[in-house]
């Protein structure tokens, strides 16, 4: 019977996901190996942590454009969002929380509220609209989100939190210290966050969006990807639906922005611009829209690479968009795919 | 040439008043009319259908059939009139609120999630009975457990009425097209409506799979006793199922009665089968 050649999606997905949690946990116990027997240089070593900053970008930049089928090209907004909230917990929680780990825990907990805040605030009016306009839309509220943070100023001092916009008006008391400063950002950060901690967080942003994905809201999300009239027609709130994969997204991207941050002494708004949320696109892309996996390994892929080529000078920029070009090619051509999936031990179980 | 039709006048009441309608209508439009780019697409219809009625919507093409179904599941906002669905105004709704208010439809044009699984896309269309949250589903806590489990049952529950709940696992856009027509009929099932719209469910269909669906129409019919509405071309189905039938020429109600009734009315023929010219 020709049913039974047809795919059979459970067993598919399910294969998908944990191929997806393997390929992580090895790569992790991989890294983790190599650095401690020193096979890594220390350049290497010091992506460990913007990689998984970068990977937990691309899951959560794929339950938009992926699952729910919007295109958003203002992702880096919620990242900087979560980097300044995050970082600006930590430094105030430095006294406090002398513990490290918890310190940075905490740090991303409030980040991914902040962020997920301003993607409800932004959410609201960009969710009304559709398609092309929705995804301009979100660009302009990723500059938008920069160009505040240029001008924010957070102090605090014996009387607590003071902020300011434009300039530096909050007249901190002696002994105050000027957590924000502007377009100079916030220096001085304790590089708290580690590659374990990234592993962590990375793990944590598959768990909720393949649960999230196989639960009635995921498969509300992708309903309205398949079928925005027939949804409705089912009784489905569309706002609700979106404005939820929306809020989780931006959450995940705030907490890996805080990740990021904390991986450097010095972090400025401008770190998270247009082409930052172009990068993440492109992790999304390269990796096949709602494929976490796809995404986890091109974010690796294209974080290293630009590293890698640093011996070719000039040529680096050029070779990088060739081996993109290739990628995209390779991805999405069938016999490639095909050959490649010969070496996938999952896929031969299933013929024998 | 202008249609020069002699529009039958129609009372508002239900086409078989001598049926349950006349007690319990489970749908009443009063006057119900839009104007679409200048153009009164529907204008002053009047259809009352009882609780467990089945009833025919058929006319000529650009009669304003699927504008009908558009006005009942408010993909558009009627100009005039009055929709009453168990005696509850719809007025103000929109296509969300009318499907939880009991009306569910399928589509001329197959709308499925197409990469979504069969029994996805039946239990996408359970979401409004479940109550688990977002936290429980990422937690995987036991209430997510449980109505994940019962929604599965009811959904292969369902499938299985249309001898579908071996394909359960399977993209719904890669069955075949009369299997997916009857998916979108579990779909809307799935919904638990008082009122199911079915949109040509027969077309591209051939007799043998048209003679199956009957017989899953009617089953349906039985199993819930809801009201079905149906718009479809194939008249052998219509005849067959039907117990009113309503024609639509020029967005205007031009009869209203029994098959038989609908079958010798002139109007009708003029109108729906076409006119005797020469031979």
């Amino acid at each position: 019977m020709t049913m039974r050649r047809l795919i059979n999606l459970k067993r598919v997905e399910a294969r998908r996901i944990y191929l997806t949690y393997a390929v992580v946990i090895a790569a992790y116990v991989i890294c983790q190996v190599m650095s401690s027997t020193k096979f890594l240089s220390s350049s290497m070593r010091g992506m460990l942590v913007p990689i998984c900053a970068y990977m937990v970008m691309a899951v959560s930049l794929n339950l938009v454009v992926g699952i729910l089928g919007e295109l958003s090209l203002g992702h880096a907004g919620f990242m900087s969002v979560g980097a300044f909230s995050g970082v600006a917990t930590a430094i105030l929680l430095q006294g406090v929380i002398p513990f490290a780990p918890v310190r940075l825990a905490i740090a991303m907990i409030v980040a991914a509220v902040f962020a997920a805040l301003a993607g409800f605030i932004i959410g609201i009016p960009v969710l009304r609209l559709k398609g092309d306009y929705l995804a301009i839309v979100t660009l302009a509220f990723g500059e938008i989100i920069k160009s505040i943070l240029n001008n924010f100023y957070l102090g605090v001092d014996s009387g607590g939190l003071h902020f300011s916009m434009l300039t530096d008006t909050t007249r901190l008391l002696p002994g105050g210290k000027l957590i924000i400063r502007g377009p100079m950002g916030i220096s001085g950060i304790q590089k708290i966050a580690t590659f374990p901690a990234g592993f962590i967080l990375l793990m944590i942003a598959l768990m909720i969006v393949f649960n999230l994905v196989n639960s009635r809201s995921g498969r509300a999300f992708m309903a309205i990807r398949d079928d925005r009239i027939a949804a409705e027609s089912i009784g489905l709130d569309i706002t609700k639906y979106k404005m939820m994969a929306f809020v989780m997204s931006a959450a995940l991207a705030g907490s890996a922005g805080a990740l990021f941050a904390m991986n450097y002494s010095t972090i400025v708004a401008n770190k998270f611009d247009f082409n930052t949320s172009i990068l993440i696109l492109v992790f999304v892309v390269l990796g096949g829209q709602g494929n976490m996996l796809g995404g986890i390994i091109a974010a690796a892929v294209l974080t290293i690479l630009p590293e890698k080529l640093r011996e070719f000078s000039e040529y680096r920029m050029l070779l990088y968009a060739i081996v993109l070009i290739v990628m995209m090619l390779a991805t999405n051509n069938a016999e490639i795919k095909e050959f490649l999936s010969r070496f996938n031990p999952f896929r031969r179980k299933e013929e024998a | 040439m202008k249609a020069k039709t002699k529009y039958v006048p129609v009372p508002s009441r239900s086409i078989l008043p001598e049926r349950d309608a006349g007690r319990d209508p489970v749908l009443e439009c009063v006057k119900l009319g839009i104007t679409l780019g200048g153009i009164k697409a529907v204008e002053d219809f009047n259809l009352t259908i009882g609780r467990t009625e089945i009833v025919g919507l058929i006319g000529p093409n650009g009669a304003g059939k699927t504008t009908v179904f558009n006005l009942l599941t408010k993909v558009y906002q009627p100009t005039t009139g009055t929709i009453l669905l168990n005696g509850q105004d719809t007025h103000g709704m929109n296509t969300m609120q009318v499907n939880k208010a009991g009306i569910a439809r399928t589509f001329q044009n197959i709308r499925l999630f197409r990469n979504l699984s069969v029994i996805d896309n039946v239990k996408t269309a359970m979401n409004n009975e479940m109550r688990y949250n977002m936290l429980s589903a990422i937690l995987r806590l036991p209430n997510y457990r449980r109505e994940e489990v019962a929604a599965h049952r009811r959904a292969l529950k369902l499938l299985s009425i249309f001898d579908m709940q071996n394909v359960a696992d399977v993209p719904a856009g890669s069955l075949p097209y009369g299997a997916q027509r009857r998916l979108e009929i579990v779909r809307a099932l799935a919904t638990n409506p008082s009122l199911l719209l079915l949109d040509e469910p027969a077309a591209g269909m051939n007799p043998s799979e048209t003679a199956d669906l009957m017989d899953n129409i009617r089953k349906v019919h039985e199993m819930f006793q809801i009201a079905i509405i149906l718009i479809e071309h194939d008249m052998s189905l219509v005849m067959n199922i039907c117990e009113g039938i309503c024609v639509l020429n020029f967005g205007h109600v031009i009869a209203k009665g029994t098959p038989d009734e609908i079958q010798s009315n002139p109007a009708v023929i003029e109108a729906y089968l076409g006119r005797k010219k020469e031979a």
